[in-house]
């Protein structure tokens, strides 16, 4: 069983990583003051199905940090206990840690053993403070902690208390094969089935497959399943409402005579079930003494009626109904979500990607054949190709948005920085995010998180003041960090901006010209909050662990860059400060123009030109006999010819009679001299370096429609070429 | 017989050549010379198409070809090796090469045929002195009375004189 198990380990990292992200989102959404017992319950769930898969796995140090989680927040959801701020960070603590174990079993990196010690002591502390009396532990007074000491009696008197009312008790006979367990796992399911309720071993001494147990619990027969289903294979495993339980409500007794009667009679039970999904009414014509039972009891009943009686009445329906379950588990845990997706790994999308690509340049190679044939003897030919066009254009459009996800999933991580962050700076601070549907390419996503993440760390540390600061400069206490994504053209913008103290001159100007960068009073502001992206720039007076020490946001330049991404920043000092990020939408597809030099075609991409134009004789002058600039409204801008750069023989050589592309990269302006425009294209970027190696200049290839390959020009390296040579 | 070939590529110190191993050559021509490489190294064989220029780089990369989908960089031999006449014709070939896990096409004169090659017919090279860089040289091979020159493609492919690969050119 142990080989066989290996294999679903990752299965398990995963739906474990994915229950924790959700975990995490549920703690954070969860007020303190009033918790929603829906929130509360998806945490119990999280962190019991971590529990269980840990435990079939044998991850004993997951199970017991989840165990504890999972006991202190049983009581939360049965209202034991009142959900107090420091419980949430404890929780928030324990997934860390969690997390940290998840990773070890996964073989990246080492587990803390103490702080899972320290945080399974917290836990056991907060969860045992029931035991003092209350009215010293929870200071807050509300009409809730009166009742709470009452409760409280039960718990020290029971070790499992069971506070719901105890006609929804019910008494379930389990069946399974243990088969090939382990004595350790079979006393682990009991310690689990305890928690339930009262568990009771029926298994006949010479038996030593089948594990017979009587449990009587107020837990629904779901909850049974999902603590078993992890350890017990399901098609060996059978739960029976016990009927010689008599002492039970009228809801139970109808379900108990139903099962008799399809004994005798299986004509009778499918008769049955046909009117099981019906109200109450008619199932309490069967006993008419019965008292009437509470309403929402009958009804978490009903929900479940249909699957045991058909498990009651027949081996056959008995297959049926353990298949049922595990879709309707998933189905109460996760709304429609999940049951509607599939995994797939990213090689697959991406070979998918590839050859969609190949399909579209085919495609484009087609047409411009076809387009030779007459129109009028073609017809059909032209039709076919008109519909493959179009047919292509969707594929494309739909491959591409596999990849895409939506930004929610980096901005789902930035509640919990954020509000680590300002406990630890003692600021109020209030995240919106707007846009959180906005797609983007995944893997754009992966690497935008983390230079996210230090903009709003930079904006909570520098930008948001202090409550007080914030009270004597007349704003609110409580600042507020927005997270916004939208769309632009082709590119996704992500804006990070803070109502904080705004970026001030003075002080960029005065750290500037101490590290001796080249600066001056008659900056515009764009340009001097660029300097804050220079290696080493920090004005914070004090290095903290947070920041100020002056890495970071040039890293943070580097890597958008990288991605062919933009990142501008707006500020007013003492109103507060947007940073924007433009990015494409994907990696592998850039809109560009081409451009002919000689019989080569170049792609300039898209995003970096302002404009283009064709200069007259006169606005062309020289510097010192040989650099040239061109006059553009009023701006002398540096005159980069590609013939001269590439070594190409050019069509024209006069550069009044090409074209001049103006370009703009990092803040700087040039303006590229070609020989003529040919069109604007989308293009499918294919790596150089794959069987090349980096070429000066060129960023990447791609394939153009005549089948022909193009390099896509190295927009800023060229800029910045072009200004060492004239600084 | 497979895994033996790739063995003698990956060992054979240049200049020499093991016995008891018959290996199978692709035999081009570059001017009056003909030339040899392993066969297990060759993708396929294609014409001479247009090919987009790379700036700046040596004049014997002659830029590089879409190769269903994939960007291939093209060298000329018949300039690396310094030959006067480099013309394009309708017999001037294009072999696509798989070496060093990337994908690269060699342009040449000529494809001749596929011959096999047992020991005695391959000799070690012959130290020509400084006019011809021998290191690349596998050893020379005879058939009938025609003498092939066996290059050892990888080497070449990879070195860094070549500069085709990043990591070479440091």
């Amino acid at each position: 069983m142990s080989t066989d198990l290996e294999q679903f380990y990752e299965i398990f990292f995963e739906e474990s990583s994915e229950l924790l992200a959700d975990m995490e989102t549920c703690l954070l959404r969860l007020d303190v003051n009033s918790p929603d017992l829906e929130d509360l319950n998806a945490i119990f769930r999280a962190a019991h199905s971590i529990k269980g898969g840990a435990g079939t796995f044998g991850f004993t140090d997951m199970t017991e940090t989840t165990h504890m989680l999972e006991t202190l927040l049983d009581k939360l959801r049965k209202g034991e206990l009142e959900v107090r701020s420091e419980m949430v960070d404890a929780f928030l603590k324990a997934g860390d840690v969690i997390k940290e174990q998840l990773a070890g079993h996964r073989g990246e990196g080492q587990a803390d053993p103490a702080a899972a010690a320290a945080i399974c002591e917290e836990l056991k502390r907060l969860s045992d403070e029931v035991l003092v009396p209350p009215a010293i532990e929870i200071p807050i007074i509300n009409t809730k902690t009166e009742i709470i000491p009452v409760e409280n009696e039960v718990a020290v008197d029971e070790i499992r208390p069971v506070s719901m009312d105890d006609s929804s008790k019910l008494t379930y006979c389990i069946q399974f094969s243990n088969d090939g367990m382990s004595n350790a796992t079979i006393e682990n399911l009991f310690a689990n089935l305890k928690q339930l309720g009262i568990v009771e071993n029926n298994t006949p001494k010479n038996e030593k497959e089948l594990c017979k147990l009587k449990l009587t619990t107020s837990n629904s027969e779901e909850d049974i399943w999902e603590t078993l289903a992890f350890v017990v294979d399901p098609a060996n495993l059978k739960i029976e409402v016990d009927s010689s339980d008599s002492a039970e409500v009228n809801v139970t007794e109808t379900r108990i005579s139903d099962a008799t009667h399809a004994n005798v009679e299986s004509l009778v039970e499918e008769d049955v079930c046909a009117t099981t999904p019906m109200p109450p009414a008619p199932g309490y014509g069967f006993f008419p003494g019965a008292p009437a039972a509470p309403k929402d009891i009958d009804d978490s009943e009903f929900n479940l009626n249909s699957p045991q009686q058909q498990s009651v009445g027949s081996n056959k329906n008995e297959l049926q109904a353990t298949s049922n379950k595990p879709s309707s588990k998933a189905n109460t845990t996760t709304p429609a979500n999940e049951a509607s997706s599939i995994r797939v790994s990213v090689e697959k999308v991406d070979q998918m990607i590839n050859l969609v690509g190949e399909l579209v340049i085919t495609q484009a190679m087609l047409a411009q054949t076809a387009s030779q044939f007459d129109p009028v003897v073609f017809e059909k030919l032209h039709s076919g190709m008109n519909q493959l066009e179009r047919n292509t254009r969707d594929l494309q459009e739909s491959v591409m948005s596999i990849r895409m996800m939506p930004i929610s999933f980096v901005f789902s991580r930035y509640p919990r920085v954020v509000r680590d962050l300002a406990s630890k700076l003692n600021k109020r601070v209030e995240l919106k995010t707007v846009g959180e549907n906005t797609e983007l390419d995944k893997s754009l996503i992966e690497k935008i998180a983390d230079p996210l993440t230090h903009l709003v760390r930079n904006s909570l540390d520098h930008g948001i003041e202090t409550p007080e600061r914030r009270i004597a400069a007349g704003k609110v206490a409580q600042g507020t960090i927005t997270l916004r994504a939208f769309h632009q053209g082709g590119s996704i913008v992500i804006e990070v901006s803070d109502d904080g103290a705004g970026l001030n001159r003075g002080k960029i100007l005065a750290k500037a010209r101490e590290r001796g960068l080249p600066v001056h009073d008659g900056m515009t502001d764009q340009e001097v909050w660029l300097l804050i992206f220079e290696a080493g720039f920090s004005t914070a007076e004090a290095v903290t662990d947070v920041s100020g020490r002056g890495v970071g946001m040039d890293v943070v330049k580097r890597n958008i860059q990288s991605m062919g991404g933009r990142i501008d920043i707006e500020s007013v000092f003492g109103v507060g400060t947007r940073i924007s990020i433009r990015l494409p939408l994907t990696l592998a597809i850039l809109d560009g123009l081409s451009v002919a030099v000689g019989d080569q075609m170049f792609i300039v991409p898209l995003n970096y030109i302002t404009e283009s134009l064709q200069p007259s004789a006169a606005d062309i002058k020289t510097v010192s006999g040989h650099g040239r600039v061109v006059q553009v409204r009023g701006e002398y801008l540096p005159v980069i010819a590609l013939h001269e750069v590439f070594n190409l023989r050019p069509n024209v050589t006069a550069v009044h009679e090409g074209i001049l592309v103006i370009l703009e990269a990092e803040g700087y302006k040039a303006a590229l001299f070609v020989d003529d425009l040919v069109g604007q294209h989308q293009v499918v970027i294919k790596s150089l370096e794959s069987n090349y190696r980096r070429v000066q200049g060129v960023s990447g290839a791609t394939i153009m429609g005549d089948g022909k390959v193009a390099l896509i020009l190295d927009t800023a390296a060229l800029v910045l070429s072009s200004k060492q040579e004239f600084v | 017989m497979l895994r033996e070939q790739v063995v003698v590529s990956a060992t054979t110190p240049s200049g020499s050549v093991r016995s008891h191993t018959v290996n199978e050559f692709l035999t081009f021509r570059l001017g009056n010379e003909e030339y040899g490489i392993e066969i297990l190294k060759v993708q396929e064989i294609r014409g001479y198409d247009s090919i987009t220029q790379i700036a700046n780089a040596p004049s014997f990369i002659k830029g590089v070809v879409n190769l269903r989908g994939v960007i291939v960089p093209i060298v000329d031999m018949r300039i690396k090796f310094g030959l006067s006449d480099a013309d394009y014709n309708q017999f001037t070939v294009v072999i696509i090469l798989n070496v060093a896990s990337r994908v690269m096409g060699i342009v040449v004169d000529g494809v001749s045929d596929v011959i096999s090659l047992d020991a005695e017919q391959m000799r070690p090279a012959p130290g020509l002195g400084p006019v011809i860089d021998t290191e690349y040289i596998m050893g020379l091979g005879t058939v009938d009375e025609r003498m092939l020159i066996l290059i050892d493609i990888e080497k070449l492919m990879g070195s860094s004189d070549m500069g085709l690969l990043d990591n070479s050119l440091n």
